[in-house]
């Protein structure tokens, strides 16, 4: 089948799509955008966290039909004209990457929180982020790019 | 991973952004699995459900039939030797007549998208006579039924110091658990191989090590080394979970049978059964003090369940067993650690290697040793803390720094966390309302673990560094190409930081990482930044004492891009001394030499470095329900000298959160060989919910014979972490919990 969606502002098809496919595997494999991540699969990891109208949502857990005529905004198209989003520059100041798998996830995920609360509590940072598994950094540079980019 | 330039930055000590970081954080760092190539196929496994069967038949012909499958490939199609492994080739790349584990490979197939591939696998008819499997290692030990012909006993590991006699007035004993843990790396196991036109391959692929899997790659496929090409993949964490091959030879199998790219991606599932995991663990202690607390001896022994295949069980036991009594003096010392097969799912490299079980049981043997003569955790572990000076159980002697009673000073001084506030979001249980406070106790425990840092026991352990100066665009400029993973842990940014250290130049390019040039070993053992970092500082000495060579100088430095006197004269521009003739040293970089263990009394220098953390867990405990909150952390933790001291933190907090994981949360769940939890929503790691805020307290005590001083820092806050928390749960709720990780029913009895 043929989906057809807005992606980061920008019209987008694609074509021989299985109806069996998930948003992330159209997004990866064939809108040549690979920024939202495949960790598990089923909704548990957060690593594949895009914007879908505005709202959002782990890309496996949609299916690829649900998207069609839809907003989609991931993580590549988070930068503005001068650059990194303020929330992509704090998690570089601050460490909170490292083996960087689960970042464009978290930086959704904290990018619509921010939106939503702009200065957060630490039990607000944590509640927010609680679908966003991350491995490596033990949360702790993650809290402190949060409030690196509300300060910001 | 691509090629990264650091521009304007600092040396070692400060802490540069890292050079990969803007790809990471705007999604266009390339993964293994987000790798693509034109008329790429996919691959996909297909795996036994069995433990322990013999496989009657195979009938290939529903995958083949399938439109869209390329190849169908079973044992008979391996090329080259049958066998894989990191320090016994037992484990085969396709099983072939048997299966040894649930989850064992035993055809592949490559199509033109991956659900297709998937459904190819399926389509596969395996005939087995299914077995009883062997899944008890203690048993295991002594069974005449065996998982190998060899026998079940992959290596006892013995240690006998001083007298095999002694007694002592207070003793306490002690039986510990350890289940099996999942390095549960995010990015799942993947990489893309291509078919080259003189026959041989090229992979790009996540791992921990490209000369370790490159031996093993080409032996399976029949190639020599030279057509066997391998470039680090961007890799998605590791935790030792990618030090083992997984689906590299099957990749470029497929490969190389269609003539057509291949990129093979588990899904979680797969990887939970794809890649080897923490041993679990069944330990009993003794320990013997004096009526002061003084340690007279201790007495263990540790069986760690190896699983199916060997992998790297050989020296995991061997960590486990000359760790096995903790950063403490011990006179007398009687060890026995075994590592068995058996027909569960295979164990190797686990951050922590062997060091994590015993670090668990003999904790909570000086927590029940403190309570026996009625004294404080931390004085009964000051009391007996290991010095510079003293040997270890195997008569290794401790040189250089041991701050074992500094860090249990510092982190039972560090303030101690708030009270509990009002905010259900902070009490066990959180938003699930499940509790206002009542049946909450709190409570605190110390734990303080020894890591040895390298490869142990003899291994020639090194790794090269090629370092180029140059003048590029007028500037003088320098490449830096190793192979050594980069898997997160900033390795990346210190190969830069040293460049600019040593040889004064601000631009700096870090190259993939490849087999195009020497080994740089495995990025694990807390090994990395101290080897490879050593071998790029005498690479880079190398590429220095051609310049003065050149110049004609031999008292000065290279600062600033000039060669400077000590007295801060500048004698030459080094964009003069280079010219057009650039400088190349490639250098093969050693620590010192280790040796083997005596295989009767386990006596010998095995280990090149220790390495000490300790930590403060406090905890409250909802009692009713056994529901557990980890309040905050304090961790102390000497790393000699830190390089990237916000990296430093990062693995501290990171490792910290991973012993936190086996405490509470995390164990694959085995039954009968078969594995009832493969996904992340069974098996839980730790969310940022269950992750308290950390107090770190970092010193830098400089080891004298290691590059800058510097001390391996990746591990050991992972090893101590566990114990703190398990001792806190039983402060508060006077429970004795002999085994990780505690699990609600084991704190209500129900």
């Amino acid at each position: 089948m043929r989906v057809n969606l807005t992606v980061n502002g920008e019209a987008r098809q694609a074509d021989d799509v299985w109806p069996g496919e998930s948003l992330l595997y159209v997004l990866r494999e064939r809108l040549g955008l690979p920024g939202a991540k495949n960790a598990c699969e089923q909704g548990e990891c957060g690593s594949c966290t895009v914007y879908l109208d505005g709202t959002p949502v782990c890309a496996c857990l949609v299916a690829a039909g649900q998207a069609e005529h839809r907003d989609v905004r991931t993580v590549e198209g988070l930068p503005g004209p001068d650059g990194l989003d303020p929330v992509q520059q704090a998690f570089l100041s601050a460490g909170a990457v490292q083996c960087g798998f689960c970042t464009p996830g978290l930086v959704v995920a904290v990018h619509d929180l921010l939106a939503r609360n702009p200065t957060p509590s630490d039990p607000d940072i944590r509640e927010a982020l609680a679908g966003n598994l991350c491995r490596c950094t033990g949360y702790e540079n993650i809290v402190a790019a949060v409030k690196l980019a509300a300060g910001a | 991973m691509s090629t990264t330039t650091v521009g304007a930055g600092a040396g070692i000590g400060t802490s540069p952004l890292r050079p990969d970081g803007t790809l990471k954080v705007t999604g266009e760092f390339a993964f293994s699995s987000d790798l693509w190539a034109d008329r790429m196929l996919w691959g996909a496994t297909l795996r036994s459900p069995h433990p322990r069967a013999r496989i009657v038949g195979i009938d290939l012909t529903g995958a083949v039939a399938t439109t869209g499958v390329h190849a169908v490939l079973t044992a008979e199609d391996v090329p080259g030797k049958k066998l894989y492994g990191l320090e016994h080739a037992d484990q085969p790349v396709l099983a072939m007549g048997q299966v040894r584990y649930a989850g064992e490979p035993v055809a592949i197939v490559a199509a033109d998208h991956p659900e297709t591939a998937r459904r190819a696998a399926a389509a596969i008819v395996v005939e087995y006579e299914v077995l009883p499997p062997i899944t008890d290692p203690v048993a295991a030990i002594d069974a005449e039924e065996t998982v190998h012909d060899r026998g079940n006993l992959l290596r006892h590991v013995p240690i006998r110091k001083g007298s095999l006699e002694a007694t002592a007035p207070v003793v306490v004993t002690g039986e510990y658990e350890v289940g099996m843990q999942d390095q549960a790396f995010l990015g799942p196991e993947s990489g893309l191989a291509i078919p080259a036109e003189d026959g041989g391959v090229d992979l790009f692929i996540a791992t921990q090590w490209l000369h370790g899997d490159l031996g093993q790659v080409a032996d399976c496929l029949g190639l020599p080394p030279s057509k066997v090409r391998l470039s680090l993949a961007g890799v998605g964490g590791a935790f030792g979970g990618r030090e083992d091959v997984s689906m590299q030879v099957h990749a470029c199998m497929l490969a190389l049978h269609t003539g057509r790219p291949v990129k093979m991606v588990y899904s979680r599932e797969e990887s939970f059964h794809g890649h080897v995991h923490r041993h679990p663990a069944r330990m009993w202690y003794e320990h013997g003090a004096d009526l002061d607390g003084r340690l007279v001896y201790v007495k263990a022994r540790i069986v760690l369940d190896g699983g199916a295949y060997a992998s790297t069980s050989m020296a995991v036991v061997a960590n486990a067993t000359t760790l096995g009594v903790g950063p403490y003096k011990v006179p007398n010392v009687v060890v026995d650690g075994y590592a068995v097969y058996t027909n569960n799912p295979p164990c190797g490299a686990m951050r922590g290697f062997g060091a994590v079980q015993a670090c668990f049981a003999y904790e909570s043997q000086m927590d029940k040793l403190a309570a026996a003569l009625g004294l404080d955790p931390v004085d009964v572990r000051v009391r007996n803390a290991l010095e510079p000076g003293d040997t270890m159980p195997t008569g290794q002697v401790v040189h250089g720094p041991a701050p074992v009673a500094d860090l249990l000073d510092r982190v039972r001084a560090a303030a101690p966390p708030a009270q509990r506030g009002d905010d259900l979001r902070e009490l066990p249980g959180g938003v699930a309302n499940t509790t206002h406070g009542e049946g909450v106790r709190r409570g605190v425990g110390y734990g303080i673990g020894i890591k040895n840092v390298g490869f142990s026991e003899g291994f020639d352990d090194y790794s090269t560094a090629r370092v180029r100066l140059e003048v590029v665009g007028g500037e003088p400029a320098a490449v830096v190409h190793t192979a050594a993973a980069e898997v997160g842990q900033g390795l990346v940014t210190i190969q830069a930081q040293i460049v600019r250290t040593e040889l004064g130049v601000e631009q700096v390019t870090v190259a993939t990482a490849d087999t195009t040039v020497g080994s740089a070993g495995s990025s694990s053992a807390s090994r990395q930044t101290y080897v490879t970092g050593g071998a790029v500082k005498a690479a880079c000495e190398a590429v220095r004492a051609a310049v003065l060579r050149r110049a004609g100088r031999d008292d000065v430095t290279l600062r600033g891009g000039r060669l400077v006197t000590e007295g801060g004269e500048v004698v030459a521009d080094l964009v003069d001394v280079l010219g057009d003739r650039p400088i190349e040293e490639t250098v093969e970089w050693r620590h010192k030499p280790t040796h083997p263990l005596d295989p009767r009394t386990g006596q010998g220098d095995a280990h090149v470095q220790y390495a000490f953390a300790a930590h403060r867990a406090t905890v409250d405990v909802d009692v009713e329900l056994g529901l557990v909150r980890v309040v905050e952390i304090a961790t102390a933790q000497d790393v000699g000298r830190a390089l990237h001291p916000q990296s430093v933190r990062g693995q501290i907090a990171g490792g910290t959160a991973q012993g936190l994981g086996l405490a509470v949360m995390e164990e694959i769940q085995v039954v009968d060989g078969l594995i009832r939890n493969p996904s992340f929503t069974d098996y839980l790691i730790p969310t940022i919910l269950d992750v308290p805020p950390m107090r770190i307290d970092v010193l830098e005590l400089g080891d004298p014979s290691a590059p800058y001083g510097l001390r391996g820092v990746g591990e050991p806050p992972t090893i101590s972490s566990t114990p703190a928390i398990v001792a806190a749960i039983r402060a508060a709720t006077g429970l004795a919990l002999n085994r990780v990780p505690v699990r609600p029913e084991h704190l209500t009895g129900t």
